[in-house]
């Protein structure tokens, strides 16, 4: 096959076992465990459906089945298995995965990599070790219980004779399989892996320039794309004029993709594609191409008209998501009430890399090389799109160039592969920045009313909450209007104890495609909920922290299932939310950041900002400066982290670092807007992220040390950030922010 | 016939004079540390060196490079060896995702052939250039000021 991109051989093609290696692995689905010997000849490692496998010389391989787009996933699941094989991590390789369903859950989405494999990775290391154990108790003629494995031997005590893992491979795959639920797992206290800060298994490579990305991958023969998409969602190409196109150096033809219709998940969108010798003559030429366009439905999605429609749809009862006590009694004539609104921007994914793949179509059969979060998806939607089995779709993963939710849907890889069928050779699909930004599945625009009836304590006696924005089950149901699971995200799930709670979704129709946007609906819950706790604790003259502590209340496990939440069953107390460690991570940044000795005014402003999402409990405490410009600059985040259980520590205190970065950016900077159903901004100049000189200036990241079970670490660090900003804002000026992003609003702002 | 030398070897190029170098190093060199992020300089993924100063290989032609010294992220240390950017860069776990920082060690590496001993603002100016959506900036900083304490 020539799918082999001549760079990527030994990052991809990394290992293939000698005969008589041991191969183990920890089938997700059904849950069984199997070990075998390959035979000679045998297919190379990730073809043989399982997680770790050693050597006759005692290297150990370990697959890698999630993708890496910065989290450092690609060595953080390996080190689970390597700690409980008690493996020297210096001999350990890590081979990519393909997309196979043999290997679970592939989608790298939703912050729960090492929460959903963390137990998978330690049975396979923990069964690969029992196996060998069982070797050399064997090769002794000792008691198995007198031998262990330590650091790539096993050794026996008594004796004081030790042996090497490689010379144990083979008798090794002739054990049994142990039963898993019998497995001896090490005792935390002996971790030499897990819990200590181990490099990016790419560091070097990237820091040579020899990473292999999508952008990066290359197929023999292969020519460039460059489409030209529908402006306006559903709208078609009516006319096309390829002649000052065909005239571009180095063009070689023009053909057409059909537009997609709705339901529009993970489709390629369609229009006029030029197919090239390079990307440049792609680029140039797809730019040459005269083109008209159709009106479309969604020709009518204006940023400025939309935000107040979103605005005027939360001032209106909607659905009811949670309704504890009656909050309409609390807010009777005499009530003494506060109410505020928010609206949230639309954003864009933006990652360094846009979208990129390349593929080959060639006898019935699909070999794609990409950089998706996903592969398992790029072999459904490819399959869907070319009408062949799933089975004939190969995607290779590469290195991902920032992902954040966009590289979870594979329409460029749906592209790749129909030109590839239309030119017959391999197609690399090439998207351009202003491609990128126009056509990305986007964060919606947000709108929150909150309204709360205040008692005499000061505290909430009753809170109204009302969200609505397009929602991204609109992918698949084009005319959804309500969000569904993002409606409680970060929303119902609202952890205050108040007597009297009404939680609503109001209804909004979507005009282009919505994604999944690191950590989702959380970005404008934890904004309007956090934001609107500081106006309350403003209101009743409160410390802000404090004030939070209260209203979080005394330590307690709450059950949404047994609230009658959607989405949650009662009982599930694993992943319950136990306020008590929202609490612990409020005071540890408050003490962390000197909160107690912090003094706002004169421009200089403290806030403070608590969040749950994907199971983990994030505080943060944010210092601003706004000058006389109106200008924001950020000196200092601190955040607290409890993230349960920790891989490889200084990787989560990275992804924190980045978070605040990221939540800064949306919190200052972050709009895509609509006219006539076109996205407008088409380049970094347009859609700033933020810079270096633009970013937090330092930030603070305080792990708390857990046993609990590993919760997520990739998204939760967003949602605290923008509301702590704003807060802090408000200690420095007295002006509220309730609108993102904060762009020029605070131009003319007093100071203090 | 455009006459260059890239990481010390000597290349000719007889295409479109209006390609930038950027995608001649990636298309046809298969030099892929140079990374596209914008085609317009203002996120700094692309920087090259061209006779020493860090330049944004997206926007660059051909027809600029007559006679021009290119070097890329490959040829930033000769074969063996680090710089000591790239050793500080490791040293302080700088990259996430990795993609933007061949274009950020090319960009500080230009600083300190410069201003061996960047101060905080030296630092924010030169690289207020250079994107990363992943938020490596902090650790960036470190990492420079690490270097220039050494011999670069």
């Amino acid at each position: 096959m020539s799918a082999t991109p001549r760079i990527s051989r030994r990052v991809f093609l990394g290992y293939s076992f000698s005969a008589g290696a041991l191969i183990i692995g920890t089938r997700l689905v059904p849950g069984e465990l199997f070990a075998q010997t390959v035979a000679p000849g045998a297919a190379p490692l990730w073809q043989a459906g399982v997680y770790l496998g050693i050597d006759v010389d005692g290297t150990v391989a370990i697959i890698a089945h999630r993708s890496e787009m910065g989290t450092g996933i690609r060595t953080s699941l390996p080190m689970i298995v390597a700690e409980e094989l008690e493996a020297d991590w210096s001999r350990v390789r890590i081979v990519q995965a393909i997309g196979d369903v043999k290997y679970g859950s592939q989608n790298t989405d939703g912050s729960c990599s090492i929460k959903d494999f963390y137990d998978a990775m330690r049975v396979a290391g923990a069964s690969a070790r029992t196996m060998l154990e069982q070797a050399a108790a064997a090769a002794w003629k000792v008691p198995v219980g007198e031998v262990a494995a330590r650091n790539h031997h096993v050794v026996h005590s008594p004796s004081g004779r030790t042996i090497e893992y490689g010379k144990l491979v083979e008798s090794a795959a002739r054990m049994p399989v142990p039963d898993a639920k019998l497995l001896r797992f090490k005792p935390a206290d002996t971790y030499r892996i897990v819990g200590k800060t181990v490099a990016l298994n790419d560091l070097d490579d990237l820091v040579r320039g020899k990473g292999t990305f999508g952008i990066d991958a290359r197929m023999p023969g292969m020519v460039y794309a460059a489409i030209a998409r529908p402006p306006v969602l559903g709208s078609r190409l009516t006319r096309v004029d390829e002649a000052a196109a065909r005239t571009v150096p180095g063009v070689q033809t023009v053909v057409r993709l059909a537009e997609a219709t709705p339901p529009y998940v993970f489709k390629a969108l369609g229009g006029a594609a030029v197919i090239a010798d390079n990307s440049w003559s792609a680029l140039k030429g797809r730019d040459a191409l005269k083109a008209n366009w159709s009106e479309s439905p969604n020709s009518v999605f204006e940023s400025a008209s939309f935000r107040q429609k979103l605005l005027a749809t939360v001032q209106a009862p909607a659905k009811p998501l949670r309704v504890v006590g009656n909050v309409d009694a609390a807010f009777a004539p005499g009530a003494r009430t506060h109410a505020a609104s928010y609206y949230t921007a639309m954003l864009a994914h933006a990652p360094m890399e846009p979208p990129a793949a390349v593929a080959e179509f060639r006898d019935g059969k699909v070999v794609a090389w990409a950089a998706t979060q996903n592969p398992q998806e790029v072999q459904t939607s490819v399959a869907d799109a070319l009408k062949i089995r799933k089975e004939d779709v190969t995607c290779h993963v590469t290195l991902l160039g920032g992902g954040f939710g966009r590289k979870s849907k594979p329409d460029y890889v749906v592209e790749a592969a129909l030109l590839s069928k239309q030119v017959g050779k391999p197609v690399k699909i090439v998207w351009s920045r202003e491609d990128d930004l126009q056509f990305d599945y986007f964060h919606a625009p947000a709108a929150q009313y909150l309204k709360a009836a205040i008692g005499s304590d000061g505290l909430p006696a009753a809170l109204l909450m009302r969200t609505a924005f397009p929602p991204i089950d609109s992918l698949w149901k084009a005319e959804e209007q309500y969000g569904s699971w993002q409606a409680h995200q970060g929303w119902t799930e609202i952890p205050y104890r108040i007597a009297n709670l009404r939680v609503e979704n109001g209804p909004a129709p979507a005009h282009m495609r919505v994604g999944w946007l690191r950590s989702v609906a959380s970005i404008h819950h934890a904004y309007a909920i956090q934001s609107f706790t500081d106006e309350l604790a403003a209101l009743a003259g409160a410390d802000r922290v404090e004030y939070l502590l209260r209203l979080i209340g005394a330590p307690r496990v709450i059950d949404f299932g047994a609230e009658g939440v959607s989405g949650w069953k009662p009982g599930d107390v694993k992943h319950a939310f136990d306020t008590a460690r929202l609490r612990h991570v409020t005071e540890l940044v408050a003490e962390k950041s000197g909160w107690a000795k912090k003094k706002s005014g004169a421009g200089r402003g403290f806030g403070v900002a608590a969040h749950w999402s994907f199971l983990s409990y994030i505080a943060a405490v944010i210092e601003v400066e706004v000058n006389d410009r109106g200008e924001v600059s950020i000196p200092r985040v601190d955040v607290a982290v409890d993230a349960g259980t920790i891989i490889n520590p200084d990787r989560v205190i990275a992804q924190f670092e980045g978070a605040a970065v990221f939540g800064a950016s949306l919190a200052l900077m972050g709009e895509m807007t609509a006219k006539g159903g076109r996205i407008q901004q088409t380049n970094f100049n347009a859609y700033p992220i933020a810079r270096i000189n633009q970013a937090p200036r330092e930030t603070h990241v305080h792990l708390v040390a857990s046993t609990a079970a590993p919760a997520g670490v990739g998204e939760p660090g967003v949602p605290v950030i923008a509301p702590a900003i704003c807060n802090a804002i408000f200690a420095a000026t007295g002006q509220r922010i309730r609108e993102l992003p904060i762009a020029a609003q605070l131009k003319g702002a007093r100071r203090g | 016939m455009i006459t260059l030398t890239i990481n010390g070897q000597r290349q000719t190029y007889d295409g479109d004079p209006a390609m930038p170098l950027l995608w001649v190093l990636r298309d046809r060199l298969e030099l892929t540390g140079t990374k596209y992020g914008c085609g317009m300089a203002l996120c700094g993924a692309c920087t090259v060196h061209v006779g020493g100063q860090a330049t944004r290989s997206c926007i660059t032609p051909m027809s600029a490079l007559e006679g021009k010294v290119v070097t890329t992220i490959e040829g930033l240390a000769a074969a063996g060896q680090e710089h000591p950017l790239q050793r500080e860069w490791k040293a302080h776990n700088v990259p996430q995702c990795g993609y933007c920082q061949s274009g950020q060690i090319m960009q500080a590496a230009a600083l300190l052939a410069s201003v061996p001993k960047p101060s905080d603002a030296d630092i924010d100016s030169h690289m207020a250039g250079n994107l990363c959506r992943c938020g490596t900036y902090q650790r960036i900083r470190a990492a420079i000021k690490a270097a220039a304490g050494s011999n670069v």
